[in-house]
């Protein structure tokens, strides 16, 4: 007779992910519909925030790599990424200079397609982009559904400014962690700061929990 | 890199800078002269490409675009990043 | 020293697992111990972590990291939670987690703030509160192989009635020695007033610096990052010293 466990397993491979509910879990109460995160407010535009001149990448030279802490090397070319399984995840994104945009529409390709096959110890990532931008988060911040490289906003190619031909989206941090411009992901054992958590955000950034400076 | 700035370039100058390191600086830093680490070009600091000025200011060498300061005003500390920058020469009287 | 913990695929590595709760006890009024069964746990190395996640029956669901407090047994995980007041995920654990019902864990998660059987110096424990909870599944590792480096523990807590895991501390083990630290109210008869950890402490009760110890500290942030600096100052190479600080998760 199959175990519990086995059964939610072999469901999952169906296709069907059936939960796993934990008996009388309510969590805090939460309001329907929209939801600011504390000090935030709601906006309709797209502002466009810079560390730097905005890269220019042709297409034909354009590289994902991620590299593991072994030194082991995954690259894709602009071909190969645009042709993996993609989803159009529909997000809020929470900048922390206070803005928030609700369901923006993407396209793109989920970190777990990437990192599914990649032999690795880590507990980090280091994200790189072109023009020498970094950002770094948990590894477990990039899986599950969570994180996205993304090449396609509201139905068109993703422009320049807003970090085309692709960045990275992970909305459940504040999108400076969604780096524009990527190039690669270095997976690491230890924990490296990039480059606003080095001058004084927070080494996490979760929007909820209002983590934008060190020391929140 | 352009030699003439455009808007879609999104920078403005180091004048940018006088207002927010005021709060830090006891001069006007626009006429102080910082060091680039990367290339080593010397210049007052009016002369650097800053974007900004949010999440932060980022102030770039007009020559080889290295990052050379970084100012964060958070709730209750400013933090400035130089390590881009080798070195700052400020004049000692400001008539 | 070069580590990196368990390596694999990642999808097999840090997927969610099943979990249900096969015993429970109390450590102490706030802190339970909670043995959970997980098919297919591929072991773990003392000081690591699992991320636990709750799902509501409307489908809301939030995670949880919890330090792992047992040396690894099969099946067999068993954390230590401490109740926060007024926490989300905590008290539904501590409170009402029952045995069969279950959660999930994905982990072990962690390769810097481990302690190896291989490890052979003397080996200095600092704990703050509940980070005591990884600290002593390095205890209990070593006890399971009959570990024979040196380890001495520097326990701090509020009040004595909030030291985990006291009676498995005073059976004690061969090599390993245990002291006390009491910040708001002490023991009848204890010889010192309630005091904040200080450089004092982590001299007479540590390793001295040249023994060259590594040093486990766990706790809050503001403990462990005062502690890291005394040790500093005490000589202790930094890169000796490995931290983990329970920051302000909300329970």
């Amino acid at each position: 007779m199959a175990t519990v466990a086995e059964l939610v397993w072999s469901q999952a491979e169906g296709g069907i992910i059936v939960p796993v509910i934990s008996r009388g879990f309510h969590g805090r109460p939460r309001p329907a519909g929209h939801k600011l995160p504390p000090g935030q407010y709601e906006t309709r535009d797209f502002p466009v925030l810079s560390a730097g001149p905005t890269p220019r990448v042709d297409l034909d030279s354009w590289t994902f790599t991620i590299k593991t802490e072994a030194g082991v090397k995954h690259s894709w070319t602009w071909a190969q990424l645009t042709a993996l399984p993609v989803e159009d995840p529909v997000v809020d994104l929470h900048c922390v200079t206070k803005w928030s945009k609700f369901e923006t529409r993407w396209r793109g390709v989920s970190l777990d397609v990437l990192l599914q096959d990649i032999e690795t110890a880590a507990d980090y990532a280091l994200v790189h982009a072109y023009g020498g931008y970094t950002t770094n988060l948990p590894l477990v911040d990039l899986l599950d559904g969570q994180a996205w490289i993304a090449y396609k906003y509201d139905g068109a190619d993703l422009a320049p400014q807003h970090g085309g031909p692709a960045r990275l989206l992970v909305p459940h941090l504040y999108l400076w962690k969604s780096a524009k411009w990527v190039r690669g992901i270095d997976l690491l054992v230890r924990d490296v700061p990039g480059f606003w958590e080095t001058a004084g955000y927070n080494n996490y950034g979760d929007p909820w929990r209002e983590q934008r400076y060190q020391g929140d | 890199m352009s030699a003439t700035p455009t808007v879609e370039d999104g920078y403005v100058d180091g004048n940018a800078l006088a207002g927010p390191l005021a709060e830090i600086f006891a001069v006007d830093v626009t006429s102080v002269v910082g060091c680039c680490s990367g290339c080593r070009t010397s210049g007052p600091l009016a002369r650097l490409r800053v974007y900004g000025p949010a999440p932060g200011l980022v102030a770039r060498c007009p020559e080889c675009d290295q990052v050379m300061l970084r100012l964060v005003q958070a709730e209750t500390d400013a933090w400035l990043d130089l390590r881009g920058t080798l070195s700052l020469r400020i004049p000692r009287s400001q008539a | 020293m070069a580590g990196t913990a368990v390596p694999g695929r990642l999808g097999e590595r840090l997927r969610w697992r099943v979990a249900t709760l096969v015993d429970q006890r109390a450590e102490t009024e706030s802190a339970h111990t909670l043995v959970l069964k997980v098919p297919g746990w591929p072991g773990h190395l003392a000081g690591q972590h699992v991320d636990v996640r709750l799902t509501a029956e409307d489908g809301y669901s939030t995670q949880r990291s919890y330090s792992i407090a047992s040396a690894p047994d099969s099946e067999l995980v068993e954390l230590t939670v401490q109740r926060v007041p007024d926490g989300e995920v905590s008290p539904y654990l501590v409170d009402q987690l029952a045995a069969g019902d279950q959660v999930e864990l994905r982990g072990p998660v962690g390769g810097w703030f481990v302690w190896r059987p291989e490890q052979s110096e003397p080996v200095l424990l600092v704990a703050g509160g509940s980070g005591i909870v990884p600290l002593m599944a390095m205890i209990r590792v070593r006890r399971a192989v009959s570990g024979r480096s040196p380890f001495r523990l520097i326990y701090s807590v509020r009040a004595p009635e909030d030291r985990i895991y006291l009676p498995e501390l005073r059976r004690g083990d061969p090599g390993l020695d245990t002291a006390y630290l009491y910040t708001r109210r002490v023991p009848e008869g204890w010889p010192r007033l309630p005091v904040r950890l200080g450089t004092q402490d982590l001299a007479s009760n540590g390793w001295p610096a040249e023994f060259e110890p590594t040093v486990y500290v766990c706790g809050p942030t503001g403990f462990v990052e005062l502690a890291a600096d005394m040790l500093v100052d005490l000589g202790h190479d930094a890169g000796r010293i490995r931290t983990e600080r329970f920051g302000p998760s909300g329970g």
